[in-house]
This record gives structure tokens, C-alpha cells and sequence, in this order.
């Protein structure tokens, strides 16, 4: 009997010395706020998510320095998910497991799609700085999701509310020089523009990158009736289109992305290139908050930062601002908060919309006017 | 109708434009049976020449047709040298070896020269002045033709009949036919067999050279790829044609452009060049040894 009683004390000491190392100072934890980073910290695709982890980081001690969110210290966690969805699932838990209180990732397309049910499930609100798939805002299935980044079709929808709006192009060809990129961004322009319905698609092909030339296909535009061209591809093709266009006295209006933007494409093209618009990242360099974050990257770990930095610095002040301005850390008030109240960032101004997209974050349209790109306002 | 003829207008520069390239090839294959990839690289270094020439002399300021006519001297002689070179040392110690390891010679010739003119100049696009004059057409011709495609057009025209002239008519075009059907008995009558095959090699390669400075200036712009994809397609074309004829490289070259274009214009360019090709497959079908090709049993 004893000795029964003896092992069952043995047993229950155990348990309870156990519990004190499981759950160390679990009153403390209440006093800070945590921040979940959550990305690829190792393997192949690293170098997208420690930039990231760099920016949260230097938020955090800026913040924490001048008194912290709500007069508590914020504090991070910092997870790996290799940028796989099915670590991404653990890494989810993990961080719920160590009562994240909001989370700024993950990196990756699927990884974020993978995590965010998770997250969703227990009420907590995500940001990514790059998963730009453009399904996580726009299905509608996660109102815990938000980011900082423009998503995919972000340059098409640009261009198509180009040629419509400011155009007013009722006839449109689409082409795409058969790349992931530029197919990609040219089926999305095809769908915005058969879902508006003020235009029609006249013609939609995709040409042969680096063939000697394009004459056949721009008799075709010519032939379609086409009032404005939308291209998804890059320079040398486009700079060959259009060049060929004007040679032929053609006057079509011509629309292009970010590959074309760039100033080899108006150096080749020389005077055919005049009049052309392309879609391109908004310009922050001047941003006065930006190169105060970059200098400050600088000098924390002696480098340039990487890739997203600036997102992921956005999407940390985005979230501990909005903690601020809810007063708690409770999910609506956060919620409600990153949709109404702006916050200064290195990308602007920005809140999200309803989708949870950033306004304000990601294209411009610019015009090549006497051999520059000028950002149109 | 118009629109027809804009597209056979736009693949019979095209063709021209393949042909140029193409006639190198074929001569080189008629005369040492060998196919020379290094060709299309021959034909991107003489834009390059001609680009780097041509920037010179518009800083001194010369005016346009004298700027063509030096730029295009220049890089004839500078691609016919590198056409020259590769010849003595890259092909003349195989010419015993097999076949093949000439072939796979001339590959390494190809992407060494690539790699040569991508570390010497740059990767990126370069823009190509137009050097071809731009006359004014009146409608309703101007928007169907323009002069670099009257230029391309007649060009290719020149050069092909005074290839089958030299071909034909002189004492080395003599030479190169009897070297092309036996070089051994060529040699034991007294024929330079060496000469021979050298001066092929300088001429196929001025012609691409020329090939080159006419089809940049079209285009307006150059890189150091652009050799490889216009070289393909001009290998393409000889072998449609029937490779070693002179008129057959033309033809080719010319039903290779039509076929594009009309592809293009009528159906889909997505599927463009599986059309190209397929057609090819169904020539070289019915007539293995190419449009104008001769079917000859292989030498014993």
C-alpha cells in the first residue's frame, strides 16, 4: 500500500516539475505582444523569408525602444516553414501552440494558402508580404488573410482598367509571347476584359519569342480592328511589335508590364517607343521612411536587405499599428482596424481593402514621353 | 485580298531574310558535306561589326548610304576572316575523322564564338541604327512595303544569282563543283583542294555577314543570340530546299517564310513554328532529299 502510494507521488512530482518546465512563466507571457514570423529561414528559398525576419526585427526594437504597443513589449516568434505547405500546417500550430497573438507570413503561395485555415480557424490574422497568388484575397475564403504585396493578375487588372477607363478602347488585342509570365499576365487581362464586357477581345495569341520578325501578327492587329494591344512578355519582343507597328503606320494604342518597362526597351526602339505604356512597381526610392528602413538594415547587419523587405516592414508596422488603434489584441478590432485606419509605411500610406489587399501598394501605369518612363498619376 | 498580299509580302522577307543565311549552309554542305553550325554565328558577328563600325562613323558624322557601305565592307571582311579561321582550325584537321566529329566541332565553334561575343560585349539588347535609307512610298503601297524590305528583297535576288554565276561561269566556281563531286580525283587533276574549300568558306560567310548588317538594320536590334534561333531557321530552310543547291537554299527559305507567315495570319501564331516544322516533316516525306535536291546514292 505505501509503496503504491509512493509511486503515485513519484508519478505526480513528475508531472508537476514537468509542467513548470513545459509552461515556463506563464503569467510574464501575458505582458508581451507576439508576433509570429513565419517563412523559409533555411533551405533553397531562404533568401525570401530572412529579409523578412530582418524587418520584423528592426520594427520590433524600434517600437519596443519608444514603449512598445499598449505599453506591453512586443516580442517574436520566429518559425521556419521551408516554404513547404505541409510544414507550413506545423509551423501554424506551433506558433498557436506558443499563443501567437498576430502572425506576419508566411512567404510562399502555398505555404500561406496551407496555414492560413489554421489561423483562420482560431481567430488569427495573417499578413504576407509576398504570397501573391491572387486566390487568398480574392476567393473570399479567409478574412484573417491580408498583404502587402500586389497579388498576380494586380498588372492586368491595371492595364485593363487602363485601356477601359482612360482609353475608352472598345476593341482589343491580347498577346503574350507564350512564357509562364507572360501567358500568365495576358489570361488574366483576357478575363477581367470578357467579365467587364465594355470591350471585346479581338484577337488572343501568343507570338514566338526571338523570331526574326513580327510582320505577320501585326498585319493581323491591323486586320482585327484592334484599338489598343495588351502584351504580357518582355522588351526585345515588344520593341520588335512596335517597331514594326509604327513602321506600318499603325497608331494602336500599346499596353505592357513590368518586362517591358525598362529602359533597353525605349533604347531599341528609339522613336517607335514614344507614346507606349507598361505597367511597373510604384516607385518608393524617395519614399523617406524607406531609406530610413534600408539605412537602418545597413547598419543592423552591415548588407542590403533582400527580397520583400520593405513588404515585410510594411506588413509589421501594418499590424502593430493596428493593435494600437484597436487597443487590444482581439481579432474583430484588429480586423476592423487594418481596414479603416491608414498607416505610414515605407510602400506609402496604405490600409487594406475589404479583400485584404493593400491600397496603394504595388503598380503604376507610366508612359514613355521623349525617351523617359514617367510614372502617369 | 489585301490582306493576303501583306502577309506574302511579309513572308517573302522573311524568306529573304532566311535565305541570306541559308545560302552559307548550303554551299558550305555542297562542297565538304559538312553542316556548319558555326554559321549563324558568323552571321551575328558581321551585325555586330557592322553595329560597332556604324556607331563610329555616325560619330564622325558621315551620311547614311556611305555609313551602310563601309559598315557593310567591314563586316564582310571581318566575318569572312572568322568564317576563314574556324575553317583551318576548327574543321581542316578533322577533314579525315568522321562526319561527325566535324559536326560536333562546328557545335563548339558556335557556342564558343556565342560565348566569345556575350563576355567581349553584353548580354542585353543593343539597338541597330537603320542603316537602309527610308524612302517614301505613295499609298496604297507604303503601308504594305517598306525600303529595308525592297532592300532585303533585292539583295538576296543579287546575291543568289551572282553565286550561281560564280558558280556556273568561273574558273573557281569550276573548281568548286569538282571538288563537290570528287575531292580525291579533283586532287589528282591539279585542283587546290584546300583553296577550294577556304574560298567557299569566305564566301558563305560574307554572305551572311551581309545577311547580318541588312536584317539588323530591319529589325533594329541585336544581341549575341540572335545568330543560333536565325540559324536554325536557315538550316531549316536548306534542307527544305534541298541542301548543296543554290536555288533550292532560295526556295526553302522562301516556302519556310510563306509558310510562317501565312500560318500566322491565317490560323494561330501560337503554333507557328510546330506548323514550320511539320510541313518540313511532310516534305522531306515525299521528297527526301528536299525540294530541288538531288537523290544521290552515297559515295562507296
Amino acid at each position: 500500500m505505501m509503496k503504491t502510494d509512493l509511486g503515485k507521488f513519484f508519478v505526480m512530482a513528475i508531472i508537476g516539475i514537468s509542467m513548470i518546465f513545459l509552461f515556463p512563466g506563464n503569467s510574464p507571457a501575458a505582458e508581451t505582444i507576439k508576433l509570429g514570423v513565419a517563412g523559409p529561414h533555411s533551405g533553397d528559398l531562404a533568401s525570401y523569408g530572412l529579409p523578412t525576419v530582418n524587418a520584423a526585427e528592426l520594427v520590433v526594437k524600434d517600437i519596443n525602444a519608444k514603449g512598445g504597443v499598449l505599453g506591453k513589449k512586443v516580442e517574436l516568434l520566429i518559425e521556419d516553414d521551408v516554404c513547404k505547405p505541409e510544414v507550413a500546417t506545423n509551423t501554424a500550430t506551433k506558433l498557436l501552440s506558443e499563443k501567437v497573438d498576430v502572425v506576419l507570413g508566411h512567404i510562399c503561395s502555398g505555404a500561406t494558402n496551407a496555414a492560413l485555415g489554421i489561423y483562420k480557424d482560431s481567430k488569427i490574422i495573417a499578413i504576407s508580404p509576398s504570397a501573391t497568388n491572387p486566390d487568398l484575397t480574392q476567393s473570399g475564403n479567409y478574412p484573417n488573410f491580408f498583404r502587402t504585396i500586389a497579388s498576380d493578375d494586380a498588372q492586368a487588372k491595371l492595364e485593363v482598367d487602363f485601356a477601359l477607363n482612360t482609353m475608352k478602347a472598345k476593341k482589343i488585342a491580347v498577346l503574350h509571347d507564350k512564357g509562364d509570365y507572360g501567358k500568365g499576365l495576358a489570361e488574366f487581362a483576357k478575363g477581367f476584359l470578357e467579365k467587364d464586357k465594355r470591350a471585346t477581345v479581338v484577337l488572343f495569341e501568343g507570338i514566338t519569342p526571338g523570331a526574326v520578325d513580327y510582320s505577320a501578327i501585326v498585319q493581323k492587329i491591323k486586320r482585327s480592328g484592334a484599338e489598343a494591344v495588351i502584351f504580357g512578355g518582355y522588351h526585345p519582343e515588344a520593341s520588335k511589335i512596335v517597331t514594326q507597328m509604327r513602321k506600318k503606320k499603325m497608331k494602336t494604342i500599346f499596353i505592357s508590364d513590368d518586362g517591358v518597362k525598362d529602359d533597353t526597351f525605349i533604347k531599341v526602339a528609339k522613336q517607335y517607343a514614344e507614346g507606349v505604356y507598361a505597367t511597373g512597381p510604384k516607385d518608393v526610392s524617395k519614399n523617406p521612411m524607406a531609406i530610413a528602413a534600408i539605412e537602418a538594415h545597413k547598419k543592423a547587419y552591415g548588407k542590403d536587405p533582400g527580397a520583400f523587405f520593405l513588404n515585410g516592414y510594411a506588413a509589421a508596422l501594418a499590424l502593430l499599428n493596428a493593435i494600437e488603434k484597436a487597443g487590444s489584441t482581439g481579432y474583430d478590432a484588429v480586423e476592423k482596424a487594418l481596414r479603416t485606419e491608414y498607416v505610414d509605411t515605407p510602400l506609402g500610406k496604405i490600409r487594406f481593402d475589404e479583400k485584404g489587399d493593400a491600397e496603394g501598394v504595388g503598380f503604376s501605369i507610366y508612359q514613355v514621353q521623349k525617351g523617359k518612363y514617367v510614372e502617369l498619376k | 485580298m489585301e490582306y493576303f498580299l501583306e502577309l506574302l509580302l511579309g513572308g517573302l522577307t522573311r524568306g529573304s531574310i532566311y535565305a541570306l543565311i541559308a545560302l552559307g549552309y548550303t554551299m558550305v554542305y555542297g562542297i565538304i558535306e559538312l553542316i556548319n553550325f558555326a554559321h549563324g554565328e558568323i552571321y551575328m558577328i558581321g551585325a555586330f561589326t557592322a553595329l560597332i563600325v556604324a556607331s563610329v562613323l555616325t560619330l564622325q558624322g558621315l551620311n547614311h548610304i556611305a555609313i551602310l557601305v563601309i559598315a557593310s565592307v567591314a563586316a564582310v571582311i571581318y566575318s569572312s576572316a572568322y568564317g576563314y579561321t574556324a575553317e583551318k582550325l576548327a574543321y581542316k584537321p578533322l577533314r579525315r575523322a568522321p562526319r561527325l566529329s566535324a559536326l560536333i566541332s562546328a557545335i563548339g565553334v558556335s557556342l564558343f564564338l556565342q560565348n566569345y561575343v556575350l563576355l567581349a560585349q553584353t548580354s542585353d539588347f543593343l539597338p541597330f541604327p537603320s542603316l537602309i535609307p527610308e524612302f517614301k512610298f505613295n499609298e496604297p503601297y507604303e503601308h504594305i512595303i517598306s525600303s529595308p524590305e525592297i532592300v532585303i528583297l533585292i539583295t538576296t535576288t543579287v546575291v543568289m544569282i551572282l553565286l550561281t554565276f560564280l558558280i556556273k561561269f568561273t574558273k573557281i566556281g569550276k573548281a568548286m563543283r569538282a571538288t563537290a563531286q570528287d575531292r580525291n580525283m579533283a586532287m589528282l587533276v591539279g585542283v587546290d583542294v584546300d583553296r577550294v574549300i577556304s574560298f567557299t568558306f569566305i564566301v558563305g560567310s560574307a554572305t551572311a555577314a551581309i545577311g547580318g548588317v541588312l536584317i539588323a538594320s530591319h529589325i533594329g536590334q541585336i544581341n549575341f543570340y540572335i545568330g543560333f534561333i536565325a540559324g536554325i531557321k536557315a538550316f531549316v530552310a536548306a534542307v527544305l530546299g534541298g541542301i548543296g543547291s543554290i536555288p533550292g537554299a532560295v526556295l526553302g527559305s522562301l516556302v519556310l517564310g510563306w509558310t510562317e507567315s501565312f500560318f500566322t495570319g491565317y490560323i494561330s501564331s501560337d503554333y507557328e513554328d510546330v506548323f514550320a516544322f511539320l510541313f518540313l516533316v511532310f516534305i522531306l516525306i515525299f521528297r527526301p532529299a528536299g525540294i530541288l535536291g538531288r537523290s544521290e546514292t552515297d559515295k562507296v
